[in-house]
């Protein structure tokens, strides 16, 4: 049954658009981000009883009990997660979403003999695999279901080029003869380009091919809006392919990295001084009860958390740490980096969720300058964000990474759990500098002693 | 709808949504991906709209997986982002002005 006639439905799905526009807007400021997010869930809401009301559907039944499952599954997911983990469950939601695509597109295959609809077709059905199959192995390496570092082989971008001249061919193919099988054989070798395109790339730049793929299952979803003729998933598609877009470069240009050279031999052959030796240069190595009095009669500290701390799940520590610190009278600052983390803004919400109050973490145009002023800066399982080498060694692969400066600060303290180097692989040469203290462990029990030795004070 | 209305639509659609994203900070950069990660959820409705019209049961089925997927993706989408927002609420806020109308969500919620 349709109870509303064509205007009504294309009136509901622009408010529902529009929605969207706004979520995407209120999601630019920390004050207006939540009610942005709601509003774009009333606008999906919109969207949906609006299918319902205005196309005739058979296997309504059915269709209810599978949103009820995707919903009873994802939902009961998406509250319970740990919030170090969620940069994989959105990874995981964007490839469902792109497998959802890829298969509404190959169910729409027979119902077209529109060369222009069996192009948008092949797109989405492409795209969709490659996004769907791509972040499954992001998953994978955020999850630690396999390594984090970069897995190549000889012949690695032959075969890429086959497979997507294969894909290609295939695509050429689906839109001449419309064939089920082929389209089925284009899927599998979108499939196969996902694996390839992620499997390079190293845990560090994971967070960006998130946002990359992100853009392309709204790219995806946009093309699929095409094949079914609805305006609101062109629009809903084409604003997250364009924002995707965006927001993918501005991750990568935090790190000074350019999307290319991370999608095509991140890291590779890049001079590497010191790259897996650990040097035998001695360092001031130091005990929890030492750093707690350097922390302890300073005037101003500043945090600087990294991707150890969110590993070690150390943020309550780290906060109440800052508390302790504060209850002395000790300014205490959050420094933190665009990358910090696993994603950009990751360290700002796990340092949110150990209530530390927003106004205390500080962007890095923000701190640098205050690094001068600071007594201690305390550097919690970071290494290539604060590594001058980004400045001073041209060859170096982070140079041009704008990094924290801690070096300006009087003291510099660092929590580690050894002498490997990060994950770009290169040696911080600050770990040498005589204001350098270490202390080495995990970075939960790092602060945990620290954190006791302060109170014993 | 024809060709050039759809690119109409198309066009105007990339630059709003390059527009919307351009000067946001890094703080939320990752509740941002995650917001338009549940947006592109919506291909739900187009998932919803091939199982209505699926007569084969094949067809329906895979349609059914696809409304699972794209379920998945807009539900988990919007709560995950939700909950990494509701902890950007430090709790050193100032409290609103009782009377005002955020005064009263504040009170709501607790």
């Amino acid at each position: 049954m349709t109870l509303i006639n064509p205007t009504w439905t294309a009136i509901l799905y622009l408010a529902a658009a529009a929605c969207f526009i706004l979520a995407l807007k209120g999601l630019n400021s920390p004050r207006t981000a939540r009610r942005g997010n709601l509003i774009g869930a009333v606008g999906a809401l919109l969207a949906v009883v609006t299918v319902f009301v205005s196309v005739k559907l058979d296997n309504v039944p059915w269709i209810l009990g599978a949103v009820a499952v995707g919903a009873g599954v994802a939902a009961p997911v998406a509250r319970r997660v740990q919030m170090t983990q969620m940069p994989q469950l959105v990874a995981l939601f964007n490839g469902v979403g792109g497998g959802a695509a890829a298969l509404v597109a190959l169910l729409e295959l027979s119902h077209t003999e529109d060369a222009w609809v069996r192009l948008a077709i092949v797109f989405t059905l492409l795209v969709g695999a490659v996004s769907f199959a791509g972040s499954g192995v992001t998953f994978a390496k955020l999850q630690g279901l396999m390594t984090t570092r970069p897995v190549t082989f000889p012949g690695l971008p032959v075969l890429m080029a086959l497979v997507l001249l294969a894909a290609v061919g295939a695509g050429v193919a689906v839109i001449l003869t419309g064939s089920l099988v082929l389209a089925m054989i284009l899927l599998v070798l979108g499939l196969l380009a996902g694996v390839l395109l992620v499997l390079p790339v190293g845990g560090a730049d994971v967070p960006i091919v998130i946002s990359l793929l992100n853009a392309f299952t709204g790219l995806a979803v946009a093309a699929s809006g095409l094949v079914l003729g609805n305006v609101l998933l062109l629009v809903a598609g084409t604003l997250v392919g364009a924002s995707g877009t965006i927001l993918t470069r501005a991750m990568a240009a935090a790190m000074g990295r350019s999307v290319a050279g991370i999608m095509f031999g991140a890291f590779k052959g890049g001079s590497t001084a010191g790259s897996t030796a650990v040097s035998e240069r001695p360092v001031r190595s130091s005990s929890a009860e030492d750093v707690a009095v350097l922390l302890g009669y300073a005037q101003r500290v500043i945090i600087v958390p990294g991707y150890g701390l969110a590993v070690a799940q150390g943020q309550h520590t780290a906060a109440e740490l800052a508390l302790a610190l504060e209850s002395r009278g000790i300014e205490v600052d959050f420094a933190i980096h665009p990358v910090a983390g696993r994603m950009p803004g990751h360290m700002n919400v796990l340092l949110a969720e150990a209530n530390v109050p927003y106004e205390s973490l500080k962007e890095m145009s923000e701190v640098n300058s205050e690094f001068k002023t600071a007594d201690v800066a305390l550097v919690v399982g970071a290494n290539d964000v604060v590594n001058p080498a980004a400045k001073t060694t041209s060859g170096s692969p982070i140079y041009g990474m704008p990094i924290l400066e801690v070096a300006d600060a009087r003291q510099v303290v660092f929590l580690k759990r050894s002498m490997r180097p990060g994950f770009a692989g290169i040696e911080n040469e600050l770990l040498y500098e005589p204001q350098t203290t270490l202390l080495f462990g995990d970075a939960k029990d790092s602060l945990t002693k620290v954190l006791g030795a302060v109170k014993a004070l | 709808m024809d060709g050039i209305s759809l690119l109409t639509i198309t066009v105007l659609a990339v630059f709003v949504g390059f527009e919307v994203v351009s000067k946001v900070s890094s703080t939320l950069h990752t509740p941002l991906m995650s917001g338009a990660n549940a947006i592109h959820g919506i291909i739900l409705v187009g998932a919803i709209i091939v199982a209505g019209q699926a007569g084969d049961p094949w067809v329906l089925a895979i349609a059914l997986l696809a409304v699972v997927l794209a379920t998945a993706n807009l539900v988990g989408g919007f709560v995950v982002t939700d909950r990494m927002l509701e902890m950007f609420r430090g709790r050193q806020r100032p409290p609103s002005k009782p009377g005002t109308a955020a005064g009263a969500i504040e009170e709501h919620r607790r």
